[in-house]
């Protein structure tokens, strides 16, 4: 069987995307070309395809989110399905009911798709068990973050051609990021070495099960790195102090220009799942030097997520 | 459930850790004694012939949650003693987390009186340690003791404050009560919902590390050694802490363990896809721990093996994993799965029986865990080779929180029997 052969005979099967975990390889090769496909409508001057035309998706925020949300909206937007917003705060979560109460309302006005942030690991997976509409996570607990984690692999991929036999270190605070656990597991899949790399309190174990490799210091993750990826310091998150002060992160985890220009390769690129504590996890030289694709990666967000939704509604036959 | 004068229970295996008996036998049963067998059968005696199986002294849980007062929804005293006779359990001490908490009396007789009136199971009440299991103040273990309790323990939590832990042995020994540690070390396990290693980090839920049953369990063992007092450490579920226990029970310090059928069942890898049914605390642990409790049934680290029954209706369950009640029901499986241990070798059926009757009756000092003549008729009739799924609907706990559901399951209680009383029978 050629090449081709092999790829027409495949079918994307998933109703819901729930995390990396369960893609296959052909899985994330398959989302990441049809998002490169989709890339281009955003540049039209007419942002608009009727894909989704009739189709409700319901943006069901539990935690804050402003780029994941918008993203997502717009996404959705652009291929002519209506949304919805629903955020915790005017939820009736606040009135004592429970995710899977709420799930079900929802389901009775009949969402085609759901997307959900939520801040407890497993939630959206849940609602998938309880609800008809299929589910998108948009972030659950400390467990996943599936599309930003594409959108990341689609912006090396576009940058090298090839995610496979990269260097990717990814540093900070790996215990509380969603981002990290689920580029861990997708850059790995796509043959890629993954490294991490911060503070002891920042990690957690079993890091390397999931296919990292733990790196005792900064300069050991960065050497020959292709991509570095600086993690947001979350100190909305920590209900336990993990750092002394952000100033002496800074100085000992900071990515900077002289760290990059030392170790890592010339032309490394320069990641941030953002929003960005300007001159804490990375300085502004390195934010906004040549290497940084950070935008970009902004940019493939809305291309990724078009895919995910027309692959998980167009399963159904509903695609055109 | 039906009252006999004379039960006769023929052709069993006959085993008692107390005599060490362990021999083919009859076992004859009058007013609720167990008396010597006579040649001639007596009118109006009801007969069993229990050819391949199991007599032995009825069970005894000696840690298990009955949510009356307060959580009728959850368990009742009723349906929580049915569901232990069923299991093969003739008693059962339950812990005081109830609402109200039982600190006082007049909570602990309403417990027996519950009991006594429409109990399948003995009841034996435990006290809290601190007023409300606030961990400040001594409850007034005086009244507690004449009202019934056996022991006090703050159950669900640990007594935080070393000093009244400190006190609360010295107090309770004045009163010959027991007391019974929740070993947690609260700091390192705050919104931990599960064993933390590497099923955590990929669930991305928060861990709760092994430390912090240890660290608990290494002060309350200093604590004995300071007082000569006893200490009881319920649900171990790590191998340090079973590793702590063995080394103060060989240099003398006065201490017991239990350990559960969950943990040395399953492994925190049970937690699977976000089972809320495998969500207890402490959590599941690693192969390594799991290995290490059963080594510790094997050796004696562990007196007994407990339930911790903790009945939990979906209202508490069906939630996200994080927000998910801990707690496991257990009084319905404990035998089954104690028994896979004496079909893997890892223990003896006598040994077995120690672990589920005899040693909780020694510990608790309650009557009970022996079949030698004389005593109270608790008798519990196991069939070895019976095998069942464990299916929500055969469940007679209002808990159906257990993570074994749909397990097929070898061996089973046929035959209850309560101070001659049968309270459960799968004979007839």
């Amino acid at each position: 069987m050629s090449t081709k052969n092999v790829k027409d005979a495949y079918q994307f099967k998933h109703k819901h995307i729930l995390g990396i975990e369960q893609l296959s390889v052909a899985d994330i090769f398959h989302i990441l070309d049809t998002a490169i496909s989709f890339k281009e409508i955003s540049s039209r001057s007419i942002k608009k395809v009727p894909t989704l035309k009739g189709k409700t998706i319901i943006n069901f925020f539990f935690e804050p989110s402003t780029r994941t949300r918008l993203s997502f909206e717009i996404a959705a937007k652009r291929m002519s399905a209506d949304t919805f917003n629903i955020a915790a705060s005017t939820s009736s979560a606040t009135k004592g009911e429970t995710l899977i109460d709420t799930a079900r309302n929802l389901q009775a006005m009949n969402p085609d798709t759901i997307i959900v942030r939520h801040g407890s690991s497993g939630a959206p997976g849940l609602l998938a068990r309880h609800v008809e509409a299929s589910i998108i996570n948009a972030g659950d607990g400390t467990h996943e973050h599936p599309s930003q984690a594409l959108l990341d692999m689609m912006t090396v991929r576009e940058h090298r051609g090839t995610v496979e036999g990269l260097k990717i270190a990814i540093v900070g605070d790996i215990a509380h990021s969603r981002v990290a656990h689920s580029d861990i597991l997708g850059f790995t899949k796509l043959g890629a070495e993954v490294r991490v790399a911060g503070p002891e309190t920042f990690m957690v174990p079993g890091l390397d099960a999931l296919g990292a490799r733990v790196c005792g210091s900064i300069v050991e993750a960065v050497t020959d790195a292709d991509v570095v990826m600086a993690l947001r310091i979350q100190r909305e998150r920590q209900d336990d102090p993990l750092i002394p002060s952000l100033r002496e992160y800074s100085q000992f985890y900071g990515i900077n220009h002289n760290l990059l220009q030392k170790h890592a390769r010339p032309d490394v690129l320069v990641m941030h799942p953002g929003p960005i504590n300007r001159g804490v996890e990375m300085n502004p030289d390195v934010a906004d030097g040549k290497g940084s694709v950070i935008l970009e990666q902004v940019t493939n967000g809305v291309a990724v997520r078009m895919a995910l939704l027309y692959l998980v509604m167009g399963r159904e036959g509903g695609r055109g | 459930m039906t009252t006999v004068n004379r039960l006769i229970l023929q052709n069993g295996r006959l085993l008692d850790p107390v005599t060490g008996v362990d021999a083919k036998g009859d076992l004859w049963v009058e007013d609720g004694v167990i008396v010597p067998a006579q040649k001639e059968i007596p009118e109006n005696s009801e007969v069993y012939d229990v050819h391949g199986k199991w007599i032995v002294p009825g069970l005894i849980d000696m840690h298990v949650h009955l949510r009356e007062p307060g959580e009728e929804y959850k368990e009742t005293i009723k349906s929580g003693t049915r569901a232990a006779a069923a299991g093969g359990f003739t008693a059962v001490a339950c812990m005081p987390n109830t609402t109200p908490v039982n600190d006082c009396a007049s909570v602990t007789q309403f417990i027996t009186k519950a009991a006594t009136r429409e109990g399948s199971a003995r009841v034996y009440p435990v006290g809290a340690i601190s007023k409300g299991s606030k961990g400040a103040g001594l409850a007034e273990y005086g009244e507690l003791r004449q009202a019934g309790a056996v022991a006090v323990s703050d159950d669900g939590l640990p007594v935080l404050d070393s000093q009244l832990m400190r006190r609360a042995m010295q107090y309770a020994g004045s009163h010959d009560l027991l007391v019974i540690s929740h070993s947690e070390e609260m700091a390192l396990s705050r919104n931990g919902s599960m064993n933390e290693g590497v099923v955590s980090t990929r669930l991305g839920l928060r861990g709760i590390p092994a430390a912090a049953e240890a660290i608990m369990v290494y002060r309350e063992i200093a604590l004995a050694e300071l007082t000569g007092q006893r200490i009881h450490i319920a649900h171990v579920s790590t191998g340090a802490a079973a590793e702590l226990i063995a080394q103060a029970k060989a240099r003398g310090v006065r201490v017991t363990a239990e350990t559960a059928p969950h943990y040395f069942t399953l492994t925190d890898e049970a937690v699977g896809d976000y089972n809320t049914n495998a969500k207890m605390n402490p959590p599941l642990r690693t192969e390594k721990d799991r290995q290490a409790i059963r080594k510790g049934l094997q050796d004696g680290t562990f007196d007994a093996i407990a339930t911790d029954h903790a009945p939990h209706s979906v209202l508490e369950k069906e939630l996200e994993f994080d927000r998910a009640a801990n707690g496991v029901i257990g009084l319905e499986t404990s035998l089954s799965l104690s028994l896979a241990l004496v079909r893997d070798g890892v223990i003896g059926a006598l040994r077995m029986v120690e672990l589920m009757s005899s040693a909780p009756a020694r510990i608790l000092q309650v009557e009970g865990g022996t079949i030698a003549q004389g005593n109270v008729a608790d008798i519990t009739v196991i069939d070895p080779e019976k095998r069942y799924v464990f299916t929500e609907d055969s469940i007679l706990s209002k808990g159906k929180n257990s993570p074994f559901l749909d397990w097929e399951l070898q061996g089973k209680a046929v035959l209850t029997v309560m101070g001659g009383r049968i309270t459960h029978n799968e004979l007839t």
